[in-house]
């Protein structure tokens, strides 16, 4: 009887310890490919922003399909790709978009829409 | 009654898994992290001390995933490099040593993250190959200046996979089987793993979960 006892212990504690934390949460954002293009970009191509561009917005439209926003920096990336291309208007839309999603972005995005009107 | 010893000897042996959970915190005083609890992180272009030249941007374009979902707000990386360039910071260890007051009136941020990469790179013994990235990374409140965490993690492509229990485990398991030959892309995935051990929060001594997190406070 106690040994029984015992084997349920084991087996629920193995359980836990296989699985470690739990079950693998899901994640709170739709991530697409903000890092891979944030390395592209810091590999620093100039001639591939236009590809860059085009990544990330398909991402958005996927993102825009479900139910899970950008991560912290997606459109904000978006936004510097278009300041290279000289969209200015794109530029602030993006970062605009940036600050409503995230008004912890507000102090940074507005010193660069600042920076961009001089 | 061999066999019930041993499983009696298991259970031991499970036993604190059992009672210290997920939350475990190895000793580390979480006291001057939660009297100054960020939402913002600002991550610096992390100094490298490795003679591995991609290895500072390798770590920074990883670094967002596990910090945003720890909860936190990830000041975007690629555009505070870019600010920094533009303004004549041009090395990692200048961007390391700008005043916090600076750092906060521009980018916003609550607290910023300096990561050091100790080591990256892969070196050859006889017939296998190994790529080894290490860092390590510390937590200052912007106001204050006072350290509210600090870490440090490694990973190598010659981790046993089946070796390493739990999500990180499997994590890692995922991203080396993806791992391709190519020495820069063993690099790049090492830090990534490197990245994820150091930042996600929910593990022993790791960062505390962040506002945006729904497990925000229950560490």
């Amino acid at each position: 009887m106690l040994a029984r006892q015992y084997v349920l212990v084991a087996v629920m504690g193995g359980g836990l310890f296989l699985s470690g934390c739990g079950s693998q949460p899901e994640p709170l954002y739709q991530w697409e490919a903000y890092q891979p293009q944030v390395y592209e970009y810091l590999k620093g191509h100039p001639g591939q922003v236009e590809e860059q561009i085009l990544v990330l917005e398909e991402g958005l439209q996927k993102i825009n399909a479900g139910t899970k926003t950008p991560p912290p920096g997606y459109h904000a990336q978006l936004g510097l790709l278009y300041s290279l291309k000289g969209n200015g208007d794109q530029m602030i839309q993006e970062f605009q978009a940036e600050k409503q999603l995230y008004p912890e972005s507000v102090v940074f995005m507005d010193f660069l829409i600042q920076n961009a009107k001089k | 009654m061999r066999f019930f010893t041993s499983l009696k000897l298991l259970v031991l042996l499970l036993a604190p898994v059992l009672v210290t959970g997920c939350a475990a915190r190895k000793d580390y005083d979480y006291t001057a992290f939660r009297q100054h609890q960020p939402r913002s992180i600002l991550v610096l272009p992390p100094q490298n001390n490795s003679p591995d030249v991609a290895a500072s941007i390798n770590m920074l374009s990883q670094a967002t995933y596990p910090l945003a979902e720890a909860g936190y707000y990830v000041i975007p990386v690629a555009l505070v490099s870019e600010t920094l360039r533009q303004n004549g910071v041009m090395t990692e260890g200048d961007a390391h040593s700008l005043p916090l007051d600076k750092l906060e009136k521009i980018f916003g941020a609550n607290a910023v993250l300096y990561i050091t990469v100790t080591q990256s790179g892969t070196s050859y013994v006889v017939v296998d190959s190994a790529t080894v990235v290490a860092a390590n990374a510390k937590l200052v409140d912007l106001k204050t200046g006072e350290t509210l965490w600090a870490g440090e993690a490694r990973a190598s492509s010659s981790e046993n996979k089946n070796n390493t229990g739990g999500l990180l485990g499997m994590m890692v398991s995922a991203l080396i089987s993806q791992m391709l030959t190519d020495e820069d892309s063993a690099s790049h995935t090492m830090a990534g793993v490197t990245s994820y051990r150091l930042l996600s929060a929910g593990q022993p001594g790791g960062l505390l979960y962040g506002p945006r997190s729904p497990k925000f406070g229950t560490d």
